[in-house]
């Protein structure tokens, strides 16, 4: 039996109230107050798809051994690299082995279900045992337009295998088909839409029915055998529209999730499908379709493994989890859409040194340290001397991993004459309740969130942006948790 | 067996510029205004000067590298010149490779001598060095800067010894208030008013809990010694003899950055160099044998902490002993006489130059409205770096023979 294995998700803990956007840029537009309900999430200046993908990959590990990863299947169509496998730093923070093939998916937004019919179908094939498929995006749209609006950000990431399979995998039936609703050209910013109209009688009402159509006449089923129905349509009307046309009622349709945190780009139709299996029983059957110049649809039987998953946060703990900006100049500032005095401070230098990131990229991107098997001291960064003055002895350090290891704050303070996008840069001394600390940026969260033995737990961000040169740089921050938990 | 530096080195000349916003001066310009000064007082020629030292941290901003800086300024004829650079800690390190050489036999008569020029950056507070700062570094540090890295020793401090927010905060105001008194009689410092502890409350806050007033300023200046050994100095027709009775240095090995002892709140490395500079000077009480003295006090926590890594206050006692005069000009052991950095300003390279220098008055009972009576040992602590990874230099200087 070949399926699903685990699931995970990553929503950010911002959620932009829709009305600010409206209260901001109304004026402009009036009309996008038609789709201004609830919050659309947004990434903190310091995420971004990578980082969200990190988030979501984690969530979906808990309890799996990472040694077992033979494939990493990233899709976005907002990379932080266009040559530089994105797949590649996922698998380099998640610590896993060496000789396994790594790839991106993207320039597309069904990119996210190509990425899981293939590591299905891949799996299938024999030679990979377990792969793990992450999607993530951070679309940006022009202020004062409906995607502005109907875009949220976010990741979801899955394991497929052969072992303890939540939701085995029944076919797949793909369609390819240039329909351009929207387009971005490489040395554009923003997407080019067009008309919504076209968009919707042409585009999702032909080509979703064309796709879940096919993939019911391949498997020789119909939408009675069929308990949930997964496809992303920005447009709620036609939505239900396009579901009662393939003879689904409502309760069989998953919502598409835009009043609480909007349409995540390639992520969506596997987060839709990660918030359904943390609600399904066994026996449940899905059908998910992404869509995006054309469409992949993809059938799941739930089977009894699904109650034996470790708890994990899921689509609803993130959703939970949440801080609402009202502040939309803000949001803009975050997204690097508005232009502001940064000081002289801001213009020190960027420049990564490639030759040290390959050296240290266990360190910088995994978060490994060491411990020094003569004394015991976990220790970070790993150092050729052990850094216990009563042992002191060279070239005694084996890799230790931090990432997952409960740590408290230190020491602390708010900075407000450091350079940030977000005053105040909040940053202190961290200590792990195992051994080893470090001086980490906090994320997530305000100075008064921040007291000394306070837990963090550590979540990988970006550290800084060369623009000159078009480099960003990664690191692991801590965030404040609100109680001792795991 | 070594035997250490005591009274093994007497300081026949100091010199030290005005420090602040000097905009009309480049360290060139510096460099010969301090060294007019020094040279006057030692009452030697320029060509006795065998060796010279020069401190001098932030190369982007300042002279660039090498110690050409120093021999071409003062027109050095082809002598050897060293270049020394130990962050914060630089003036003193410049300092010792001075008093080394002499002490040595090497060289018998030498020059040692900081200078920084900062106000060429273009904003307050000292130059973020971004990418050039160490590659590795910049993959992984926080962007830091000085006042967010000292103030955390404030949290660590609280915590440990439970101590409340207002009472700190009135502590290390207090800190502020008494060295800008002392300030006020002090022609070379930069600021010159008084400020009061509701002045420095209200300030406006830079890194938590820190305020601008707890906070010392960035500027410019230069100041420098010329040493020699005590033989030499007799000869030289010198009375009352200035010698140099300890100097030490302890550096962070990493394990307040990596290893699971040091809790945030005080300088490993003051506890171990004063230790280490108060046996070498063979003072066995230092609350009651140090008469004077100069602390790195770049931020008014730093101070604070550093009375009791000096080993004057007690453990979580500093904060008492600090709102109870102890270290006020009419205290028990009067701290920033000359006004401190906070009154003077941090050229990098000069500072730890400039605390000997008023250390260096004092004793000669030429330190005008802010003398002292009778001081008969003065001590500097002049400290690079942060509370997590960092270079404590001490040195203490007497008269010869004391």
């Amino acid at each position: 039996m070949i399926g699903i294995t685990s699931f995970g998700a990553y929503i950010p803990r911002l959620r932009l109230n829709r009305g600010a956007i409206f209260m901001n840029m109304g004026w402009y537009n009036p009309s996008i107050i038609a789709v201004a309900q609830g919050e659309r999430s947004c990434c903190n200046w310091d995420e971004d798809s990578l980082t969200m993908a990190v988030a979501a990959s984690r969530e979906c590990l808990t309890g799996l051994d990472r040694n077992q990863i033979d494939a990493v299947y990233l899709a976005s169509t907002t990379m932080p690299f266009s040559d530089r496998q994105n797949a590649g730093i996922l698998a380099t923070t998640l610590n896993l082995r060496e000789d396994i093939q790594t790839s991106d998916f993207t320039s597309s937004q069904k990119a996210g279900t190509d990425a899981l019919l293939t590591a299905l179908d891949v799996v299938t094939g024999g030679d990979k045992k377990t792969i793990l498929v992450a999607a993530a995006d951070t679309r940006t749209a022009k202020p004062a337009s409906s995607y502005e609006m109907w875009y949220g950000d976010g990741s979801a990431a899955m394991t497929v295998g052969d072992q303890d399979v939540i939701a085995e995998f029944k076919g797949g039936y793909s369609v390819a088909i240039d329909f351009v609703d929207h387009y971005r050209g490489t040395q554009n910013k923003f997407d080019y839409t067009w008309e919504e109209r076209w968009v919707r009688d042409e585009g999702y009402s032909k080509i979703i029915p064309q796709a879940v159509g096919g993939l019911f006449q391949k498997l020789g089923i119909g939408m009675d055998q069929v308990d949930k129905l997964i496809f992303p349509c920005y447009f709620k009307a036609e939505h239900r529209k396009i579901a009662k046309k393939l003879g689904a009622d409502a309760d069989k349709l998953v919502d598409n999730m835009h009043e609480v945190c909007g349409e995540m780009g390639t992520a969506h139709p596997l987060m839709m499908l990660a918030s359904t299996l943390e609600k399904a029983e066994p026996g449940q059957r899905i059908v998910v379709a992404g869509f995006g110049q054309g469409s992949d649809a993809l059938y799941f039987e739930v089977t009894e493994n699904i109650k034996k998953l470790p708890a994990r946060l899921g689509v609803a703990g993130h959703l939970a989890k949440k801080k609402t900006l009202d502040n939309y100049p803000k949001f803009l500032s975050f997204r690097d859409m508005a232009e502001k005095e940064m000081g002289i401070r801001s213009e020190a230098p960027t420049q990564t040194a490639l030759t040290v990131l390959w050296r240290k990229r266990k360190m910088i991107l995994g978060l490994v340290g060491g411990k020094c098997r003569d004394c015991g001291t976990p220790q970070f960064p790993k150092m050729d001397i052990c850094v216990n003055p009563n042992c002191n002895h060279v070239k005694s350090l084996d890799d230790y991993e931090f990432a997952d290891e409960p740590a408290k704050v230190m020491t602390y303070t708010g900075d407000m004459l450091a350079f940030s996008i977000d005053p105040p840069a909040i940053y202190g001394m961290i200590e792990f309740d195992g051994g080893g600390r470090f001086l980490a940026d906090f994320t997530d969260c305000e100075l008064d969130d921040v007291s000394v033995g306070k837990p963090v737990s550590m979540s990988f961000r970006r550290r800084y942006t060369d623009k000159a040169r078009g480099f960003t740089g990664y690191f692991w921050k801590a965030i404040p948790q609100a109680e001792a938990s795991a | 067996m070594a035997t250490g530096i005591r009274d093994k080195v007497a300081i026949i000349g100091m010199g030290c510029t005005r420090f602040g916003e000097r905009w009309e001066s480049g360290a060139e310009e510096l460099l010969v205004e301090a060294f007019t000064e020094c040279i006057a007082d030692a009452g030697i020629e320029k060509k006795d000067i065998q060796a010279a030292w020069l401190g001098t941290s932030v190369d982007q901003v300042n002279v660039g590298g090498s110690a050409l800086p120093l021999s071409t300024s003062l027109r050095l004829p082809y002598i050897p010149v060293t270049r020394v650079e130990n962050y914060c800690a630089t003036g003193t390190e410049a300092f010792r490779g001075a008093c080394y050489a002499v002490a040595s036999g090497a060289y018998d008569i030498c020059l040692a001598q900081g200078v920084e020029k900062l106000k060429d950056t273009g904003y307050g507070g000292l130059p973020s060095g971004g990418s050039s700062s160490g590659s590795l570094s910049w993959l992984y540090w926080p962007n830091a800067t000085a006042p967010g890295s000292f103030a955390q020793l404030a949290s660590a401090y609280m915590a440990r010894y439970n101590v409340a927010a207002d009472d700190l905060k009135r502590a290390i105001g207090h800190v502020s208030v008494k060295s800008h008194a002392n300030g006020v009689n002090n022609p070379k410092a930069h600021l010159r008013k008084p400020v009061s502890l509701e002045q420095v409350l209200a300030a406006p806050m830079i890194a938590w809990p820190l305020g601008l007033f707890d906070c010392c300023g960035v500027s410019d200046g230069s100041a420098c010694a010329i040493v020699t050994t005590p033989e030499i100095a007799k000869d030289l027709g010198k009375k009352d003899l200035i010698s140099v009775k300890a100097l030490q240095l302890a550096l962070s090995s990493g394990e307040e950055l990596s290893f699971n002892e040091w809790r945030g709140d005080h300088f490993v490395t003051t506890d171990k160099a004063s230790t280490k500079a108060y046996a070498e000077a063979g003072i066995k009480n230092p609350k009651d044998e140090i008469s004077m003295m100069e602390v790195h006090d770049c931020f008014s926590i730093t101070e604070l902490v550093t009375y009791e890594d000096l080993h004057i206050s007690e453990r979580g006692q500093a904060w008492k002993d600090a709102l109870d005069g102890f270290y006020d000009a009419d205290g028990k052991v009067p701290c920033q006489i000359d006004g401190g950095l906070k009154c003077f300003g941090h050229p990098i390279g000069a500072s730890g130059l400039r605390m000997i220098y008023e250390m260096y008055l004092q004793l000669l009972g030429r330190a005008g409205d802010r003398q002292l009576k009778d001081p008969k040992f003065g001590l500097t602590h002049n400290l690079g770096g942060f509370p997590f990874q960092n270079v404590a230099a001490i040195s203490i200087i007497g008269r010869y023979g004391a």
